[in-house]
C-alpha cells in the first residue's frame, strides 16, 4: 500500500504550509496554542507521507524507533522544570545535529548514491560532507552549551590566545579534507568524512565553551538555527523539499533570533560566537562612589506597603531560587492592595530568549503587567520602588555612563531612576559579564541579602 | 564655600557668574537664590555682582546664605568667569569687557542685533541666545520665550483688569446687575494661551482669535471661544510661528476685528513674528471703534506693537477713552525664578559643570550657540516644530525632525549602496551556480531561499516574550531530519544503513515528540 509520488509531493506541501503558519502562530500568545497544533499535524503528515512512499522499507524499525522515542520524549518534557528548560532545548538541538551526522553517513553509504555520476555525484558529496559538518558542529556544540546550562560545565568563558586561528586552520583542513573525499571512490572516503566529523565536533566543542553564561541566549538560539541548516544540508542530500523547506525555516528563525539577543547586548553577533568581547576593556574604569547599605525583610515590606507604583526586575537569579511563585503571590497581595505592579524583562535576562516570561508565566503572572524594557524604562522616575530580584547586568548604569565599561551601550533597565531601588541578591558578586554594578553604591539604592525565594516569602509574611 | 568636602578634589571648579542688569527697564536677574542652589548642585561654582538682584526682590544676603560669592563689580564677573548668567543681551561696553572663550547665557536678539553678534565673535565670547531655543519638545524646559510669555500673558489680564475698573466677572447683586466684561485675545501662543487662562479664571467672557487653525482646541481648552473668518487658509508653518496671511484673508481679519472691537472691553495683542517687526492687526478705525473705558493690552509692544496707536513703554488713553498699555510690570521675582529654572535646564544639558561641553552635534545648543569659537553661527538651519501642513488637531511634534530625516537618507543611500553590492555579488553566484549545477539542484536551492525569506518574514513578528516557544517549537520541527531516516531504513537488520538510520529516527523523534509536549506545556501557561 503505497502512495504516488505526486501525492506525496503534496503532502509535503502541505505540511510544509503548516509548519510556517506554525511558526507565525507564534506571533501572539493568543494563536501560540493553534501554532503548536497546526506544527503537530504537519509532523504527522509528513512522516505518513514519507513512510507511505514507494521504496521504504524496514517499517518494524521505524515503528519501534519512533515509540521508544515518544515515550522518552513525553516523559521527559513532562518532568522537566521551567526553570530547566534552557537545558532542554540544548539538548534537544543536539539530537537534531547527531540525527544530521547519521543521516549524512548514511546517505553516502546508500548504494542508490552511489550511482550517481559527473557533477551530480560531485554537488550530493559536497551536500553530504557539508550536512554531516554543521550537524556534528551543532550536536558537540549543543551538549557543552547543555553543561554549561545545567552546571555541569563551569559556565565561564574558557578560551586561549590562538583560538580562532585554531579554528580557522581546523575549518581550512575540513575544506582539504572535503576536496579529498569529493575526489575518492565508491566508499572509500569514509576516512576522510571520519576525520571531518571529528573535527568538526571538536570546533563544537570549543566553539561553545569560549562562550560565557550570559550570552548563552545567544548561543542557544545560534545553536537552534544550525539544527535547522542541518536539517537543510540533509534535505538536499535526499532531494526532498520538505527537509530543506522545513531546514530552511528553523535555521533562518535561529538566526533572527540570535540577532534580537545581540542587538539587546549592544553586541555584534560574531564578537559573541567568536568570543572577542573578552578583550580587555578600553581605558581607565570609573572609580565607584557611595557605599552599599542594606535593608532587612521588614523595612522592605514596609517600602511596599507606602509604595504605589512597584516595578519587577527579575534575573537569572530568580529562576535558580525558582522564586517565581512568591514573587507572584507579593505581586497578588500587592495588587490587591491597589499598587500599580509591573514586571520590567530585559531582552536577555535569564539564560534562553524570553526565559522570565516563561517563568512567570508558569507561576500565574498575568502577561499584561509583563512589559518590556523598552516599554517600561520612561515610566521609572515615576516607580516609588523598584525590586531588583537576581539581576545584574541588565539593570547596570556602567552601560550608560561608563565607556570603559565592557558592557557600555548596551541598553539597560534604568533601575536606578526610580525614587527606591531594591536589590536582592545572594551576595556582592559580579553578574555574568564581570562587571562591578555601580547601582548597589546609589544612595537610593538598598541591598537585601540571602536567597532570593526565602526573602520574598519572608516579606510576604510582613505585608499579611 | 559650601562646596561640601564630599566634592572629590581633582575636580575642576566650573564659575558661574551673574552680573547686574545695566538697562535701567530690565527687572529681572539671571539667578535667584534658588537657582544658586541647583547650579551649585550641579557642580558650579557661583558669583552674583553686588545688588545684582535687589530690582528682583532678592538680596544679596540671600544670595549669600544659599552659598553664593557676591563680588563687587561687572568686570569679576566678566573678566573672571567660566559661564555668565545674563537677562537682557549685554550692551557694547559690557561685551568689551568679556573674556575670551566665555560663555555666555542670555537674551540675544540675534535677528535684531547683527552688530552685537558681530562684536560676541570679535571677543571670542560663545554667546548662547537664550531667545533662540528651538521650541522641540525636549528643549521646552529650557524655553524662556515661553516661561515669560506665560508671565506676560497673566500680567496683561490683570494691568487690562486694572484699567479696565470694572468686575471682569458677571454679578446679580441688591444693587443691579454687572455684565461680565468680553477680552478679545489676538494670537494663541504660550502669552495668548496664559492669558485666555487667567481672564476665564477671573470670570470674563473670553474670545480668541489665531490664524493657525490648528490651536482652535487650545482655545476652547483653555475656556475661550475661537473666532476665525470664513476663509480657508491656514497661517501655521513649520517653525511653529504663523504666517503672513493672504490680502483677502486680511480683509476678512479686519471686518471681523471691527465687529469685535464694538462689543469687547479688554483686547490683548500678543502676535509676533521673531525677527521683524509685530504685525499691525488692530488699527486705528479698531480704536475709534472701542467703547470708552476700554483697554488694549499690546504685549508686541517692544517689537512695535500690534495696535498702530501703542507707544512703547507707554500707558496712555486715546481722546475717545480707550487706555493703551504698551508697558508691562515684568513680575521680577517671579520671572527671574523661572529664567533662572530655564538657566540650569540647558545647562544640565550641556553636562553640568563636570562633563560641561559645547556639543555643536546637539540640536538645542548648535541652534542657540549664535557665536562660537569667533564665528557668528546665525541664522541656523529651521527646524520643523509644529503639525505640518493639513493641520489637523493630531499633535505630532518631531523633535529634531531635520536631523532625522537627514540621518535617515544618509543611512538610506548607504544601505542602498550596500544593497546594491550584496545583490550584484548574489547575483553572480547564482549565474555560476546555474551554469554549473544540474537543475535538480537549481530547483532545491530555489525552494531553499525562498524558504529561508518566508522564516525571515514570520519570525519578525514574534512577540519578544514567546521566544522561548518559538524556540521549542521550532526545535520540534527541526525534528523533520525524521524523513532523512525514514527513507534510509532497510528490512535487513544487519544493514550498517538501517542501524544508523534507526538511531537517527529514535533521536530525531524524542526532539519532535518532546519539543511540542514541552511548547503545549508552556503556552498553557501564559494567561491574561
Amino acid at each position: 500500500m503505497f502512495i504516488a509520488k505526486e501525492i506525496q509531493t503534496a503532502a509535503y506541501l502541505f505540511a510544509s504550509i503548516l509548519f510556517i503558519l506554525s511558526l507565525s502562530g507564534l506571533s501572539s500568545q493568543e494563536s501560540a496554542k493553534r501554532g503548536v497544533l497546526y506544527g503537530i499535524v504537519g509532523m504527522i503528515v509528513a512522516i505518513f507521507a514519507t513512510v507511505m512512499g514507494k521504496g521504504v522499507e524496514g517499517q518494524v524499525f521505524i515503528i519501534a524507533a519512533i515509540a521508544v522515542a515518544s515515550v522518552i520524549g513525553i516523559l521527559v518534557a513532562r518532568k522537566v522544570e521551567m526553570t530547566a528548560m534552557p537545558q532542554l532545548v540544548a539538548i534537544l538541538h543536539s539530537f537534531v545535529g547527531l540525527a544530521a551526522v547519521l543521516v549524512g553517513i548514511g546517505s553516502y553509504l546508500d548504494p542508490a548514491t552511489q550511482a550517481l555520476t559527473g557533477a551530480e555525484h560531485t554537488i550530493h558529496l559536497v551536500e553530504v560532507f557539508v550536512g554531516i559538518f554543521i550537524g556534528a558542529i551543532t550536536f558537540t556544540g549543543s551538549i557543552v552549551a547543555w553543561g554549561k546550562l545545567d552546571g555541569k560545565i563551569p559556565s565561564k568563558p574558557w578560551s586561549f590566545a590562538g583560538l580562532q586561528i585554531m579554528n580557522l586552520i581546523l575549518v581550512v583542513a575540513s575544506v582539504v579534507l572535503g576536496v579529498l573525499f569529493c575526489k575518492a571512490e565508491g566508499t572509500s572516503g569514509l576516512l576522510y568524512l571520519g576525520i571531518m566529523t571529528a573535527i568538526a565536533s571538536f570546533v563544537g566543542v570549543v566553539l561553545v565553551m569560549a562562550i560565557g553564561g550570559g550570552d548563552m541566549p545567544v548561543v542557544v538560539s545560534m545553536l537552534n538555527s544550525y539544527s535547522g541548516w542541518a536539517a537543510a544540508a540533509a534535505g538536499f542530500m535526499l532531494s526532498n523539499d520538505l527537509l530543506i523547506v522545513t531546514g530552511a525555516l528553523v535555521g533562518s528563525s535561529g538566526a533572527i533570533l540570535s540577532m534580537h539577543m545581540c542587538h539587546a547586548m549592544n553586541r555584534s553577533f560574531f564578537s559573541v560566537i567568536f568570543a572577542s568581547a573578552s578583550l580587555g576593556p578600553k581605558g581607565e574604569k570609573k572609580a565607584i562612589e557611595g557605599e552599599v547599605t542594606a535593608l532587612n525583610h521588614e523595612e522592605v515590606a514596609n517600602l511596599l506597603k507606602e509604595a504605589k507604583s512597584v516595578v519587577i526586575v527579575p534575573g537569572y537569579g530568580m529562576a535558580v531560587a525558582k522564586a517565581q511563585y512568591p514573587i507572584h503571590e507579593l505581586v497578588q497581595t500587592l495588587r490587591s492592595a491597589g499598587k500599580n505592579v509591573r514586571f520590567a524583562i530585559h531582552p536577555v535576562a535569564g539564560r534562553l530568549p524570553g526565559h522570565m516570561n516563561v517563568l512567570l508565566a508558569e507561576a500565574n503572572v498575568p502577561y499584561d503587567i509583563v512589559l518590556e524594557m523598552d516599554e517600561i524604562n520612561d515610566d521609572m522616575p515615576d516607580t516609588d520602588v523598584v525590586m531588583v530580584i537576581g539581576a545584574n547586568d541588565v539593570v547596570n548604569p556602567s552601560a550608560q555612563d561608563d565607556p570603559a565599561s565592557s558592557i557600555y551601550g548596551m541598553p539597560v533597565i534604568e533601575a536606578w531612576k526610580a525614587e527606591k531601588c531594591i536589590i536582592m541578591k545572594r551576595s556582592m558578586s559580579a553578574g555574568y559579564s564581570g562587571e562591578d554594578n555601580p547601582l548597589f553604591y546609589k544612595p537610593n539604592s538598598e541591598m537585601l541579602y540571602g536567597d532570593a525565594k526565602a526573602s520574598v516569602e519572608k516579606i510576604l509574611s510582613f505585608l499579611k | 564655600m559650601p562646596l561640601s568636602e564630599d566634592t572629590p578634589l581633582n575636580y575642576h571648579f566650573m564659575k558661574v557668574g551673574v552680573p547686574s542688569e545695566v538697562s535701567p527697564g530690565e527687572l529681572r536677574v539671571a539667578a535667584t537664590p534658588k537657582t544658586v542652589k541647583r547650579l551649585q548642585k550641579q557642580g558650579f561654582e557661583v558669583y552674583i555682582q553686588q545688588n545684582a538682584g535687589v530690582k528682583a526682590n532678592y538680596s544679596d544676603k540671600e544670595f549669600e546664605e544659599a552659598g553664593a560669592k557676591i563680588v563687587p563689580s561687572a568686570a569679576d564677573i566678566y573678566g573672571k568667569m567660566d559661564i555668565v548668567l545674563k537677562v537682557k543681551e549685554p550692551t557694547t561696553e559690557e561685551v568689551g569687557t568679556m573674556r575670551e572663550g566665555l560663555v555666555l547665557l542670555s537674551y540675544l536678539w540675534p535677528a535684531q542685533n547683527q552688530e552685537l553678534l558681530q562684536k560676541l565673535a570679535e571677543q571670542k565670547v560663545n554667546a548662547v541666545a537664550m531667545d533662540s531655543i528651538p521650541r522641540i519638545s525636549r528643549a521646552q524646559k529650557m524655553d524662556v520665550l515661553s516661561s515669560m510669555a506665560n508671565i506676560a500673558g497673566y500680567r496683561a489680564v490683570i494691568e487690562g483688569s486694572f484699567h479696565f475698573g470694572r468686575f471682569l466677572n458677571g454679578q446679580i447683586t441688591a444693587a443691579g446687575k454687572v455684565e461680565p466684561a468680553k477680552v478679545l485675545v489676538i494670537g494663541a501662543g504660550v502669552a495668548g494661551l496664559a492669558s485666555i487662562g487667567a481672564a476665564n479664571s477671573l470670570g470674563a467672557i473670553v474670545r480668541a482669535f489665531d490664524t493657525r487653525k490648528e490651536v482652535a482646541e487650545q482655545i476652547a481648552s483653555m475656556g475661550a471661544s475661537f473666532l476665525t473668518v470664513e476663509i480657508n487658509e491656514d497661517g501655521a508653518t513649520a517653525s511653529g510661528y504663523s504666517k503672513e496671511m493672504s490680502k483677502e484673508f486680511i480683509e476678512a481679519e479686519m471686518k471681523l476685528f471691527l465687529e469685535q472691537a464694538k462689543e469687547v472691553d479688554i483686547v490683548i495683542t500678543t502676535a509676533q513674528i521673531p525677527g521683524r517687526p509685530a504685525p499691525k492687526l488692530w488699527l486705528d478705525y479698531h480704536v475709534e471703534a472701542m467703547k470708552p473705558g476700554s483697554v488694549i493690552v499690546d504685549l508686541a509692544a517692544s517689537s512695535g506693537g500690534n495696535c498702530a496707536l501703542t507707544k512703547n513703554g507707554e500707558v496712555y488713553t486715546t481722546p475717545n477713552g480707550v487706555t493703551i498699555v504698551g508697558k508691562l510690570n515684568q513680575l521680577p521675582t517671579q520671572a527671574s525664578q523661572l529664567y533662572g529654572n530655564n538657566l540650569c535646564h540647558l545647562l544640565d544639558d550641556m553636562g553640568k559643570a563636570e562633563k560641561f561641553k559645547i556639543d555643536m552635534e546637539d540640536a538645542v545648543v548648535s541652534r542657540a550657540m549664535v557665536t562660537y569659537n569667533g564665528k557668528i553661527n546665525w541664522p541656523p538651519a529651521p527646524l520643523q516644530v509644529s503639525p505640518t501642513a493639513g493641520g489637523g488637531a493630531k499633535k505630532v511634534v518631531a523633535p529634531t525632525a531635520e536631523e532625522t530625516a537627514k540621518a535617515d537618507a544618509e543611512a538610506a543611500k548607504k544601505k542602498a549602496t550596500t544593497t546594491l553590492i550584496s545583490l550584484a555579488v548574489i547575483g553572480a553566484l547564482l549565474l555560476l551556480v546555474g551554469k554549473y549545477a544540474p537543475s535538480e539542484f537549481i530547483q532545491h536551492f530555489t525552494v531553499f531561499v525562498l524558504a529561508i525569506f518566508v522564516g525571515w518574514q514570520v519570525i519578525s513578528n514574534v512577540s519578544h516574550s514567546l521566544h522561548t516557544p518559538l524556540m521549542a517549537v521550532t526545535n520540534a520541527i527541526s525534528g523533520i531530519i525524521v524523513t532523512g531516516g525514514l527513507l534510509q531504513t532497510k528490512n535487513d537488520p544487519g544493514n550498517i544503513m538501517t542501524i544508523l538510520a534507526t538511531v537517527a529516527i529514535l533521536v530525531a523523534s524524542i526532539n519532535i515528540v518532546g519539543g511540542f509536549v514541552v511548547t503545549h506545556r508552556m503556552l498553557k501557561m501564559f494567561k491574561k
